[in-house]
């Protein structure tokens, strides 16, 4: 291993290949496989995303979908409505334009974080669930709102740019993000924030500003996902990104065990892939799902995908 | 083995146990269904359906699925078509957005469809409808009646008149039959339907020389209408259209007539479900109207025959959306018929051909839009029951 790169990075680098070769093989498998596989790939993003703010740093937000909108949005503007505009800059070549979207989308929703933050991250516990869960509402009304993309029927004719490679890459990126940042010096901030605020300020932490940064970071990628939703699924509902989707992912992180990354990856492509076995059951479907959900928290309390770690036990011994 | 890892193991197992479970489930009736469906040799066509059984439209959804699956069981009994059967294959979309471009992606390449018919909301069938258009696999719809359904592609078709037809004929009927020239409008911003529906009606109303004093809005979902009616009330008007859904619309005239406004309520064929009567009650309905594709009542021996096999069936008098639905169905088997194959292109032009068909709801034909043109009917409440008043030729 060169000394320039540490495990994780070095994981980052082979899941990337992988993603690559799997693209580049994608032409043989068929368009449903393809299209659940991606979605997989989103939800990883927003599951891994949210489990900084949720999980991480112990805060309770229920406005994802509310981020993902903003950036599905601006992402599909920018590769549709305004693609004649600015597409010139990168010789209208897509695998510059693309990201470029993506990105512009994530900060735009980022900025939509630090605009809902920064008011209400004063406030915790049940009173922030209820301001992001008021933001996530209004966002959806927003977008009803805007004839200018669509109204209440949504934006249609986005161009298909979504592949693999972009939503498995986002997605390695993503929980390297997020597992780098809590690994680092900075970022044990957030988990002692989750423990304990009152004795984080104690010790001299701006806990405000850590909660800041898990949320525009959050809403960052919440915006990304949403791009790469926009551009998979070629068209966007306002009512798509409602709360019931934003609960869906909370599901995710409660389910793969709040604050772990593995699990919270294992419930995202569990709970996407289950929703798509169940279609055989037709009717019974939602129920069989809710009854599984009961199920697994009665069974599993503390999240699905938990296991002592040797670490863990080192510390519950102690 | 300590007592507590032997429970660790044990719920370990029962997760697991959970989670095969469906996996195996599937796994069978797939199984079962591949060895039953074939019938007397042949492939039979493989038809998908993607329609809102649950969630907020359900009604319609349900209706509508009904309608279709009398149509499939009819051509079967009938010894199919081509000499296969025909497979009809229902996935829910569960009334939620993002579902149905997944379901149709499934239908395309696992089920091997040859044509799509749905949605009954226009937003739903907006999401599908671009990849049916780029799979080259033809779409109908039964009851989208948005214009930019259709405008899709030239694989996508409707059964159904769409709202500018209907924001006119409503504008017309507003106009002549209500003797009104001062209107209010209470449209639904989440649903495109609504919308759509209401500026096409305020175009066609205020070119008839009638005037909108006052708009106000809802969002699907609400419960309260009492500020926007207080408004409405406020505003001195001789009628008010609220093009929208029965959920709403039901509590909308309820409200409207404990708030003391006897004025009449009209709108479009979201009010039709007979689920509006519960809701509203029977005497608040009274002084109100809707335009809608299809009454049992019409007398036509095809929509006898329809409401006979659908009480038997079903146990209830069909309604529009179960006449849409059947439409939809014996139109796209007609084009097959004609076409003498399931390939998409020779599809698309025999269901681009389609003319005068008889249908429940109206002879037939595809125009160059591939929109239906076709009458409509007035519907009024009497009596907690509903009253075909008149039809309205396009």
């Amino acid at each position: 291993m060169p000394s320039w790169l540490n495990r994780s990075q070095l994981l980052l680098m082979a899941t990337l290949a992988v993603v690559g070769i799997a693209q580049s093989l994608s032409g043989r498998l068929d368009s449903y496989i393809l299209s659940v596989a991606m979605g997989v790939g989103i939800n990883i993003i927003l599951a891994s995303s949210l489990n900084l703010i949720n999980g991480f740093t112990g805060q309770f937000s229920l406005g994802h979908a509310g981020f993902m909108a903003v950036g599905a949005y601006t992402a599909a503007v920018l590769t549709g409505r305004l693609a004649p505009q600015w597409s010139p800059l990168f010789g209208g070549q897509v695998f510059l334009l693309f990201p470029a979207a993506l990105i512009v989308g994530g900060i735009v929703a980022a900025l939509a974080g630090a605009l809902v933050g920064a008011p209400s991250l004063r406030l915790k516990g049940d009173y922030l669930a209820i301001v992001t869960l008021g933001f996530g509402e209004i966002i959806k009304v927003i977008f009803q709102n805007l004839e200018f993309v669509g109204g209440a029927k949504g934006l249609n004719g986005i161009p298909d740019y979504s592949n693999l490679l972009w939503v498995f890459g986002t997605a390695a990126i993503t929980v390297y993000t997020v597992w780098a940042l809590l690994n680092s010096s900075y970022g044990r901030g957030f988990l002692a924030v989750a423990d304990d605020e009152i004795a984080a300020e104690a010790m001299g932490l701006n806990t405000t500003r850590y909660k800041m940064v898990a949320f525009v970071v959050g809403a960052f990628f919440a915006g990304i996902a949403g791009g790469l939703f926009a551009h998979l699924n070629n068209s966007i509902n306002p009512s798509g990104f409602d709360f019931n989707k934003s609960i869906e992912i909370v599901v995710m992180v409660i389910l793969g065990g709040m604050g772990r990354h593995i699990g919270v990856i294992l419930a995202a492509i569990l709970l996407t892939v289950l929703t798509e076995m169940l279609r055989e059951f037709g009717d019974y479907r939602m129920v069989i799902y809710s009854v599984l959900l009961i199920l697994l928290m009665l069974t599993r309390p503390q999240g699905l995908f938990i296991w002592p770690t040797r670490k863990a036990a080192r510390r519950q011994n102690a | 083995m300590n007592r507590s890892s032997f429970f660790q193991c044990a719920r370990w197992f029962t997760l697991l146990g959970l989670l095969v479970l469906p996996l195996v489930g599937c796994k069978k009736e797939s199984d079962s269904s591949g060895t039953a469906a074939p019938v007397a040799g042949a492939e039979p066509i493989r038809v998908g359906e993607y329609a809102s059984l649950h969630g907020s439209e359900a009604t319609f959804g349900q209706s509508s699925h009904n309608g279709t699956v009398i149509a499939v069981e009819e051509i079967n009994a009938a010894g199919g078509l081509l000499g296969r059967k025909i497979d009809l294959i229902t996935d829910d979309n569960q009334s939620k957005a993002g579902e149905s471009a997944t379901i149709v992606k499934k239908f395309i390449s696992r089920d091997k469809v040859v044509a799509v018919l749905g949605e009954v909301a226009s937003s739903r069938s907006l999401e599908a409808a671009p990849i049916c258009q780029s799979k080259q696999v033809p779409m109908v719809s039964p009851s989208s009646t948005n214009p930019d359904v259709t405008a899709t592609g030239d694989y996508i078709f409707r059964v159904c008149f769409i709202d500018p037809f209907q924001g006119r004929l409503l504008a017309e009927f507003a106009h002549r039959t209500l003797k009104a020239s001062k209107a209010a409008l209470l449209s639904d911003v989440s649903s495109a339907y609504s919308a759509g529906l209401g500026k096409y009606f305020r175009e066609a109303f205020e070119k008839n020389g009638g005037q909108i004093v006052i708009e106000q809005k809802y969002a699907s979902k609400d419960k309260d209408f009492r500020a926007q009616l207080t408004a409405i009330k406020a505003a001195n008007v001789d009628v008010i259209f609220v093009p929208g859904y029965y959920t709403e619309v039901g509590l909308v005239v309820a409200q409207a007539r404990q708030l003391g406004i006897t004025i009449p309520l009209f709108g479009g064929d979201g009010w039709e479900a007979p689920e509006l009567i519960d809701i509203a009650g029977a005497k608040n309905l009274e002084n109100t109207y809707y335009s809608t594709h299809f009454s049992p009542e019409v007398k036509s021996p095809l929509v006898e025959k329809f409401v006979a096999t659908y009480k038997s069936k079903f146990g209830a008098v069909p309604d529009a959306m179960a006449a849409l639905g059947y439409d939809s169905a014996v139109v796209l088997f007609d084009a097959i018929k004609r076409a003498g194959s399931t390939e998409g292109p020779k599809l698309r032009d025999a269901l681009a051909a389609t003319k005068d068909y008889p249908c429940l709801t109206g002879k037939t034909t595809l125009d160059a839009e591939r929109n239906a043109t076709k009458s409509a009917v007035i519907i009024t409440v009497k009596d907690g029951k509903f009253k075909y008043l008149e039809t309205v030729e396009p």
